[in-house]
């Protein structure tokens, strides 16, 4: 276990006062973080729950609302997501082997495919605004009021079903940006830090437990696109 | 300050004149702390709020039963009545109670470490508790809730008329509260032990609290966002939860229950702890199986997640899944029932003292015990069709969650009040109020299962004439264990100042704990201490000095050391 | 736990298979696959998924190289949540009208 010696390294000490040493800290935060991550795949893991239930009830229903959203900007949110990856992960590399600049310049770049990828999914939500499709009545004035023609709904499934569809879009998505905002947030922060040299081979615990959160963001999204999006196109729907 | 191998127990002198409690004032010192310490008593204080809040509530019920006819609420504000009481005992007392104060409080102590792993988020669960707590005020002083804690949809998503919204995110706050500490105690417990406190060197308190956590972060999750579902249901109204629509009912017990059944071993788990702590420290002996005690709590937490399906039975829910989850349930009584019995064989031939804290002990090992058996009653798929949604059940749950929870609470107050302020409560006064609660709790609950079995249901304000007998004790009880739990509310405040000072190790136990001054200065420990010893070791076999004994004329010498 | 850096070519090797992987996901879509099983598309779909989700997490957030108590955290999630998912389908699958939509 921890060895009781403190370690010191230059005018700022990253050592909190209550850990022994940086590696007992450093551990620390990094299974702190893992065991949040847990955390948020019951969270999101309920809402799949509830996915799969209704989708199951109501394929037809399911497949058709799937069918309108927009592939084209939900593939484009996956790549620049799969990218974001990526250069975090690359900004840790360089927070672990010292090198400043590059640090922060892959801080920024997923900062900014962050910010990208909110944007689109804010297009996508105002053309669901504009179409009507708002679950309930939950923006004044604009309740749910699908273009039955453009949906070209089978027989078998009816309105109510594609409104929880929606519904069920909008709390998974939603639920997902707001994890993005925050992650962005964070990024906001190591950047500001970064650029001060806050972080060294020594002492870059937060760039990677960072990285950790920004990584499951993806992850989720890594599933939500194939089951939102993907779901009912095998059926010849198009949007 | 004891930081050698040693298992004898020296009194640590004089305590120092700085402690944790002394060493800053004013209300900023409080309110921006980062010592577990202060941290804990924030919450003993909030959750002794919410505790008298729900007690209330309670004698409302119990004062409205008094009678067969309504005549106290209309059945609509009752409902209003019952839910409240649940909410606020549930969420704002049960869950949080002994890891929040006691958990809190002894983790890093019972480890060796001068502090949780995150200090800062510790003080955050404390004002996220505080915000959630203020939420649900808020829909309780607007107009209440009616649903019932258990929020049952369609009526919680159309039909009610109350402040589920509000409720519900008062309940969703504060369900991170539950998440921040069980984060922090698993992150502490893996992390900072101290060197050579390896994990079957742990006190059971420490496993114990170590079970809870993994249940507060893998169940509560899903408890906040099932009753996201149910605000964003209410204001949208597309029927997930609605037959009508197409819904499903039977989807959001299935999420809520996932969360509110794995909830109660939160709330059993610390306070088993607690009693292993006081059976084998009271009995001056190694507790017997400490590995099976150990294993058991692990056993509970992980079976608990399997067995949510037993409040749905009745439900429409599958007969086949009844089946499972049935089976399932009669699984999860084991761990508890070996917790038992090694109680029970740890006091056989112990050198007990019944101190308050051992009577508390005492109590919820009985007690639990009716609660634990009753519920294997309610397992069985057969009775619990009769039994269900009657007072059969609410006697139940009261006497594991009352009987079981609030005495290891209360039992651990007394036991580490010492250690926390310093001063020694009155020990006739508080074994007096035992007593009284003792008699109180059975009294107030016992008549319920028999009502219950005869077939009085469950939130309704009104009942058939033949079961007023047994509610009018049953009020007559409730009655006297409301003034028991007020005496001890008044010593202990009176203990804090005209208390007996306490020494350093009152009770002359090996616990780590019981190695730093009384109240302990604010690092907890100077030097971070190296174990070599067990947990609950009384007596080692080489040292002719017998560790623990009790001066007392009328005991006869303790036998030998146990082998630990 | 002495820390591994992983290299950049790693990243960049497993950032390839995730676009890979995407641009199969989305191209499968649109494959009727229904005639081998019944939901053969949602089977192909989670696989993929559950392959870039593993890639993620084995070498962008190195669980590859950290140490077994994270292993076990990681397993445990997922665990919990195959409970979560299983005993409540089981439910649905196992009442007279089961899973099947009305109609």
């Amino acid at each position: 276990m921890a060895v009781s010696h403190v370690e010191s390294h230059g005018a700022e000490s990253a050592l909190a006062h209550h850990f022994d040493n940086m590696e007992q800290q450093r551990e620390a935060g990094s299974i702190g973080m893992w065991v949040f991550l847990v955390q948020e795949i019951m969270f999101f893991g309920a809402l799949f729950l509830a996915y799969a239930i209704f989708r199951a009830k109501y394929p037809a229903a399911f497949a058709a609302a799937s069918n309108h959203l927009d592939i084209k900007l939900g593939a484009v949110n996956t790549v620049v997501l799969i990218v974001s990856s990526l250069t975090m992960a690359l900004a840790v590399y360089y927070a672990q082997t010292g090198v400043r600049r590059l640090q922060v310049l892959f801080l920024t770049i997923t900062l900014l495919l962050g910010l990208t990828f909110l944007g689109i999914k804010a297009v996508e939500y105002q053309e669901k605004y504009v179409d009507n499709l708002i679950p309930g009545s939950l923006i004044p004035g604009h309740p749910f009021n699908p273009n039955l023609e453009e949906f070209r709904l089978p027989p078998e499934a009816s309105v109510k079903n594609v409104e929880m569809f929606y519904w069920i879009y909008f709390a998974m998505t939603g639920l997902h940006a707001l994890h993005m905002i925050i992650g962005v947030a964070i990024l906001a922060y190591l950047i500001w830090k970064a650029w001060r040299g806050r972080y060294t081979p020594e002492y870059h615990a937060p760039v990677e437990i960072s990285g950790l959160y920004w990584h499951f963001v993806d992850i989720v999204w890594i599933f939500l696109f194939p089951l939102l999006y993907l779901l009912g196109r095998h059926f010849g729907g198009g949007h | 300050m004891e930081t050698t191998a040693a298992t004898t127990i020296d009194p640590v002198e004089q305590p120092p004149r700085v402690n944790y409690l002394n060493r800053e004032y004013g209300i900023k010192s409080w309110l921006l702390t980062k010592d577990h310490k202060r941290i804990a008593l924030l919450y003993l204080g909030s959750v002794t709020l919410f505790f008298l809040l729900g007690g209330i509530y309670a004698m409302l019920i119990r004062l409205e039963l008094l009678t067969p006819q309504g005549d106290l609420f209309q059945s609509h504000t009752y409902n209003k009545v019952f839910t409240q009481h649940g909410i606020l005992m549930v969420f704002f007392f049960l869950i949080p109670a002994i890891p929040a104060v006691l958990g809190n409080f002894l983790v890093p102590m019972m480890i060796g470490a001068k502090d949780l792993a995150f200090p800062r988020i510790n003080l955050l669960s404390w004002y996220i508790y505080v915000i959630g707590g203020i939420f649900t005020l808020w829909a309780l002083v607007s107009g209440g809730v009616d649903t019932g804690w258990t929020f049952y949809t369609p009526f919680s998503t159309t039909y009610s008329n109350s402040f589920v919204i509000l409720a519900g995110v008062g309940i969703f706050i504060t369900g991170f509260s539950s998440i921040l500490t069980g984060l922090n105690f698993i992150v502490t417990i893996h992390t900072m032990r101290a060197p050579g406190m390896t994990w079957f060197r742990m006190p059971l308190f420490l496993w114990s609290h170590y079970a809870t956590s993994l249940i507060m972060i893998l169940g509560t999750p899903v408890i906040a966002i099932t009753v996201l579902l149910l605000a964003f249901e209410r204001l949208a109204h597309v029927g997930i939860f609605d037959p009508t629509y197409g819904g499903d009912p039977i989807l959001f017990q299935h999420l809520f229950w996932f969360y509110s059944h794995p909830a109660v071993y939160i709330m059993i788990l610390p306070s088993m702890g607690v009693v292993s702590e006081l059976v084998a420290n009271f009995s001056r002996k190694n507790i017997f199986g400490y590995t099976f005690v150990a294993f058991s709590s692990i056993a509970i937490a992980v079976f608990g997640f399997l067995v949510w399906g037993h409040h749905m039975f009745v439900s429409g829910q599958s007969v086949y899944a009844g089946m499972v989850f049935s089976f399932l349930s009669f699984a999860v009584a084991i761990p508890s029932a070996i917790k038992v019995f090694n109680w029970t064989a740890t006091l056989y031939k112990g050198s007990i003292s019944y101190d308050t804290p051992m009577l508390y002990a005492l109590a919820f090992i009985g007690l639990f015990l009716i609660g634990g058996m009753t519920g294997l009653f309610l397992a069985a798929l057969g009775l619990d069709v009769h039994l269900t949604d009657t007072y059969f059940i609410v006697a139940h749950f009261h006497y594991v969650m009352v009987g079981g929870t609030l005495m290891g609470y209360l039992g651990g107050l007394h036991y580490w009040w010492p250690k926390i302020t310093g001063r020694m409560y009155p020990e006739g006064w508080a074994r007096f109020a035992a007593l009284v609660i003792f008699v109180g709790f059975n009294l107030t609950f016992f008549p319920q299962f028999v009502a219950g079995y005869m077939g009085m249901p469950r939130r309704y304000h009104v009942y058939a004439p033949e079961f007023q007998v047994l509610n009018v004790m049953s009020t007559a009880g409730a009655s006297i264990l409301g003034v028991g739990m007020l005496i001890p509310m008044i010593y202990f405040i009176w203990s804090m100042r005209y208390g007996r000072i306490a020494a350093a190790n009152p009770w002359r136990l090996p616990g780590l704990e019981w190695r730093t001054p009384s109240p302990p200065p604010t690092e907890n420990f100077e030097v971070t201490p190296v174990v070599t010893w067990e947990a609950y070791e009384f007596a080692p076999p080489e040292t002719t000095k017998v560790v623990g004994k009790v001066e007392r004329d009328d005991k006869p010498d303790l036998p030998a050391a146990l082998p630990t | 736990m002495s820390e591994h850096i992983v290299s950049k070519k790693v990243y960049f090797v497993i950032f390839g298979a995730l676009m890979v992987g995407t641009a199969l996901t989305v191209l499968a879509a649109f494959q009727d696959l229904d005639h081998f099983f019944a939901g053969a598309n949602t089977v192909l779909a989670l696989t993929i998924a559950v392959i870039k989700a593993t890639l993620v997490v084995l070498y962008f957030m190195h669980v590859r190289y950290s140490s077994r108590l994270t292993w076990v955290i990681v397993a445990a999630g997922i665990f919990w949540l195959a409970i979560m998912f299983v005993l409540t389908i089981s439910d649905y699958l196992t009442r007279p009208n089961g899973l099947t939509p009305p109609g």
